[in-house]
């Protein structure tokens, strides 16, 4: 009989796949298989590369495109809006140029949010490792790669030596089990997951999502899950890869084509958690009661159901200074209903909730409603692409025709991209991942919720269950 | 290549911050990036320090307060610096002066950030965590003095007491002589180029592909 190899996690067998090298102390050094930049940090890392007289060691690994700093007006061209975002867009395309690295500007058809763009083009493969200059790169996990957000000197050095030097990954698997109710979505099942495990909850770990409701998940709704994992302070996040994920992958630009699309095939289908692995940490969460999710606070682990949820005593909290400042921060008092509060503006998009099915079920709701009087709603599309399907089903008209805003894709207003914010002290309902202080602009209080809650939202004109908006009258 | 200035000893005054997930939005608004690493100071924690829109100071918050306007360390919660990956966050703080953070942990992206400019980054239990912040009080405000000690991986407390820390070998040498991650890294060419070999090998589907005459010379 053969001798029997270890268990081990699919985190594990990706992870061992790419060590070069050891540190000791539990740093490893790995192979980077693709590198994605954007313009707030990858033009500064190219600049330090030329100055320093060095080379991008692989430019076919590495992939850039604009989100961060410029507009999303109709009819853009430039980022004059941001201070100083010229120079970042400048520094992008410059350094892109000199060291041969494929960039989708501005106009090109494949531009979009790093992380809406990379899997659409099929940049991000079942096995890889992968970098981005940005703490969402963990999105990326959902179509089973190893990916991590790095600050700009490491993404230098990764340039440089398509290496990483790195943490060995603690492993923690959650499990998302149960029967989730009607119109209950990935966003309401990560803000569940966020509310009961916490904000630090995960720091170290790289999370393997499980469970029958992660099985049942499209590829869209895996790209949200994990999307939040660093919400959780989580290194990373995975999803095991299945058939959705290879008729996902199938269609793309950048995946590998004929025979080496079968290779991979087999090599990607034995890529998964053996039966026995162990994880370093295991938590199951039964999603059976889980309705809709918001969130009260200035962490994304501040979440309430939005039926019958009430503002928490701060005593009650994980930290209750914290707590009492959150409630202080966004204007209110224990014990109240979270639903039917007041909001000035609504935002659709972001790389958590910025891709074609997330503007479908909202347009599901807004279709033949309109905003209610005195609210801003903005639409921003993730990619060109994502623009360019919803437009081909007329989704922008439902959007524009309801009272919302339609725009070129990007990071817009999930933070002061494109140099807008809301205005100062506006409540906000919103599909982004942060609802950290003055991140939407000054003193905006910002209230994370999925796309069908936001739309209903828009519609009500307070923090609404899209079932009941759906019920009423059109 | 020296690319920081090597950290071995530093002392100063430690400004209390104890909250948990202190995000890098705090630390520097995305507003104030530039593409420069110098004079983010000025913006450093902008929405707590300022207030209003002429932007004057908030003499509540603990870095508008003497000493803590000079402060060389701050003392933070659990996950302290967790969020964006922006290394200006990095920037600002080093760029205001400080030099050292104790929290009881980080998020894991601002800790490497710090790692790679020369800040210390500290993980202490939370018992502690809040013996230091406790002493401060104490002391009364400027009247204490903290010692992070890259060389021996220790605090030295107002009180005397010692405290260690844990800090992988690689991080204590790249601080202690202000190196760089590449060049240590590019030490072991050998090894990445022997890998790549084996790895193109294995597994060649995951070199890109590119669409018909889009593929570059």
């Amino acid at each position: 009989m053969q001798a029997a190899e270890p268990p081990r996690t699919l985190i594990e067998k990706i992870w061992a796949r790419h060590v070069v090298s050891e540190f000791g102390d539990g740093l490893s050094l790995v192979y980077v298989d693709r590198i994605l930049l954007h313009e707030r940090g990858g033009g500064i890392a190219l600049a330090a590369l030329s100055r320093a007289g060095r080379a991008v060691r692989d430019p076919n690994s590495v992939f850039a495109t604009m989100d961060h700093v410029i507009d999303t007006f109709p009819g853009r061209t430039g980022a004059e809006l941001v201070p100083g975002g010229a120079e970042f867009i400048d520094a992008l395309r410059t350094g892109t140029a000199a060291h041969g690295v494929e960039l989708f500007d501005l106009g090109d058809e494949r531009q979009g949010v790093v992380h809406v763009m990379s899997p659409e083009q099929g940049i991000v493969l079942p096995g890889t490792t992968i970098v981005c200059n940005d703490s969402h790169t963990c999105t990326l996990g959902a179509l089973s790669a190893l990916a991590w957000g790095i600050g700009t000197s490491d993404i230098e050095q990764v340039l440089a030596t398509q290496t990483l030097v790195i943490r060995r990954p603690k492993t923690m698997r959650i499990r998302l089990d149960g029967t989730a109710g009607e119109g209950v979505t990935a966003k309401d099942l990560v803000l569940h997951a966020l509310g009961t495990i916490g904000a630090a909850g995960a720091n170290g770990y790289t999370i393997e999502f499980a469970g029958a409701l992660v099985r049942d998940m499209s590829i869209e709704e895996r790209l949200t899950l994990c999307n939040m994992a660093v919400e959780f302070a989580a290194r990373g996040a995975i999803v095991a890869s299945d058939g959705k994920t290879f008729r996902y992958l199938a269609s793309t630009a950048f995946a590998p084509k004929g025979d080496l699309w079968r290779r991979a095939l087999n090599d990607w289908r034995k890529l998964r958690s053996d039966t026995d692995a162990v994880f370093d940490k295991e938590v199951a969460i039964d999603c059976g009661a889980v309705g809709a999710q918001v969130t009260w606070g200035t962490s994304p682990e501040d979440v309430l159901p939005i039926d019958g949820g009430r503002i928490p005593e701060p005593a009650q909290c994980r930290d209750p200074v914290r707590a009492r400042r959150a409630l202080s921060y966004m204007g209110l008092a224990p014990g109240a209903p979270i639903a039917g509060l007041p909001i000035d503006a609504a935002f659709i998009g972001s790389c958590t909730n910025g891709r074609l099915d997330d503007l479908r079920s909202a347009a599901e709701i807004l279709k033949g409603r309109r905003v209610a009087s005195g609210v801003r709603a903005l639409c921003v599309p993730g990619s060109t692409r994502v623009k360019r399907l919803a437009e081909s089903e007329g989704l922008d008209k439902v959007f524009t025709d309801a009272g919302f805003e339609w725009r070129e894709s990007g990071c817009s207003l999930c933070f002061s991209a494109g140099g807008e914010s809301f205005s100062p002290g506006s409540r906000v309902i919103t599909t982004t991942n942060r609802n950290f202080e003055n991140r939407q602009g000054r003193h905006v209080r910002s209230h994370l919720a999925s796309p069908q809650t936001v739309a209903a939202a828009a519609i009500a004109g307070r923090i609404a269950d899209a079932r009941t908006v759906r019920e009423g009258n059109r | 290549m020296m690319t920081v200035e090597p950290v071995v000893r530093v002392t100063g005054v430690a400004a209390p911050l104890v909250r948990d997930n202190i995000d890098t939005d705090l630390i520097i608004p995305s507003r104030a990036i530039r593409m420069r690493k110098d004079g983010l100071g000025a913006s450093l924690f902008a929405a707590w320090r300022f207030s209003g829109e002429a932007g004057e100071e908030n003499p509540a918050f603990v870095l508008n307060r003497k000493p803590y306007r000079h402060a060389t360390f701050l003392i933070g919660g659990a996950n302290f610096g967790c969020g964006s990956s922006r290394e200006a966050a990095v920037w600002a703080l080093k760029d205001f002066g400080i030099r050292g953070i104790m929290a009881e942990s980080f998020g894991n992206i601002f800790y490497t950030n710090c790692i790679a400019n020369g800040l210390v980054p500290v993980a202490l239990a939370r018992t502690v965590i809040d013996r230091l912040a406790a002493d401060i009080e104490r002391a009364g405000e400027g009247r204490h003095s903290f010692c992070i000690d890259v060389e021996s991986c220790t605090v030295r407390a107002p009180d005397g007491s010692v405290v260690p820390f844990a800090l992988p070998s690689l991080y204590r040498t790249m601080l202690l002589r202000g190196l760089g991650m590449i060049d240590i890294v590019l030490e072991r060419e050998a090894e990445i180029s022997a890998y790549e070999r084996r790895g193109i090998a294995d597994r060649p589907w995951t070199v890109p592909a590119r669409r018909e005459g889009e593929r570059r010379q």
